[in-house]
């Protein structure tokens, strides 16, 4: 390997049990192992954290800027997608 | 912190014994805040971020295991001295770290086999330490050795790495390891205080860690492709109380606000 810089990782962290990974940042390491390690002393230092996925960088495949309003705006007037008719009881949490 | 103060450890503990066991307390106290303090001179020049942050984590660390051991030796006293007057307020010639931990960084390879030749013995040496019948040392132990058990598997990935890295890497961790197993011996020879707590089986004994030991870095070595040194002289000291100059000038840096500014708080 002659490049300088470590591949870039990007950082997804569980807070809790029953919650989705959430992308916190992204970190520098040379394989997944270290990016585990790194991404544990970087961002679950004030007990953030019950699980850490990394991926890295490049694998991830992001949508065109350009293209919003094609991707996103036939979306607005469709409230019937919505799962607003239902009531959702109390003791449900992070819905 | 909780481990010194709910501990009814010592109601029968002699005078002799007392103070034998300040003693030791005192010693892996200076321990831990030596090798914290020297970790902590990487925070902002760290090889990279990240690296710099894992640094300053596990010195937080032994910072943290530090105070414990300081306030339980305080009170092992119990002549009203605190935590902070047993860190800043004794001579380089009281502190009793074993040499190692006041061996400079040096380069990242220096601090990582530094590390590694800590935490392995730091460790083992906790694990053991949860069974004490010293209920305050028994606590103590059972919340670092959990932080132990990172910052060894912390070095260790180092270590492997540095080895089995590029060629640049391994003369580093080479150098490294010329250097600084001459300190690792000290770690398990007992003084006459250790000793003598190991025979009240206060503390757990130094021989019965050192197959453990062995067999980790013998794993851990032969995964970086590193030859384990072997036969190499001990140079002991410094949990004596003699140290090496390095010392001097870390303590001169560390004490320097409180022996500038005696009892300034922040």
């Amino acid at each position: 390997m002659d490049q300088k810089e470590w591949p870039l990782w990007e950082v997804f962290i569980r807070s809790k049990q029953g919650l989705d990974h959430k992308h916190v940042g992204s970190l520098h390491a040379a394989d997944a192992a270290m990016a585990l390690q790194n991404a544990r002393d970087v961002y679950t230092r004030r007990m953030e954290g019950v699980s850490i996925w990394v991926v890295e960088s490049q694998h991830i495949h992001a949508s065109n800027p350009d293209d919003a309003a094609a991707f996103f705006d036939p979306a607005n007037d469709k409230v019937y997608r919505h799962p607003t008719f239902y009531e959702v009881p109390d003791s449900i949490k992070h819905m | 912190m909780q481990a010194a103060s709910d501990a009814p450890a010592h109601p029968t503990y002699s005078p002799e014994v007392r103070h034998l066991l300040f003693d030791y307390v005192v010693q892996l106290a200076d321990t831990s805040l030596v090798l914290g303090h020297r970790l902590s001179e990487w925070c902002g020049h760290g090889p990279v971020l990240e690296q710099d942050l894992a640094m300053a984590n596990i010195a937080l660390d032994l910072l943290g295991e530090t105070r414990s051991l300081y306030q339980y030796a305080a009170e092992l006293e119990g002549q009203g001295r605190t935590e902070d007057d047993l860190a800043f307020l004794r001579v380089a010639t009281d502190y009793r770290n074993p040499l190692l931990v006041e061996q400079p960084n040096g380069d990242f390879a220096h601090t990582v086999v530094r590390q590694f030749l800590f935490d392995n013995f730091h460790y083992h040496f906790l694990q053991r330490l949860q069974a004490s019948p010293d209920a305050a040392l028994a606590a103590i132990a059972e919340k670092s050795v959990k932080e132990a058990a990172y910052h060894l598997k912390w070095s260790a990935e180092w270590i492997i790495r540095l080895g089995d890295g590029t060629e640049e890497s391994r003369q580093r961790i080479e150098k490294a390891i010329h250097k600084l197993w001459r300190y690792a011996g000290e770690l398990t020879t007992p003084t006459p205080t250790e000793q003598a707590l190991q025979d009240l089986g206060i503390i757990p004994q130094y021989s019965d860690l050192q197959s453990s030991m062995a067999a980790y870095t013998a794993q851990v070595f032969a995964e970086a492709t590193l030859p384990v040194p072997q036969n190499v002289p001990s140079q002991l000291g410094g949990k004596q109380g003699r140290h090496s100059e390095y010392l001097g000038y870390l303590l001169a840096e560390l004490q320097y606000m409180q022996r500038t500014y005696p009892g300034l708080k922040w």
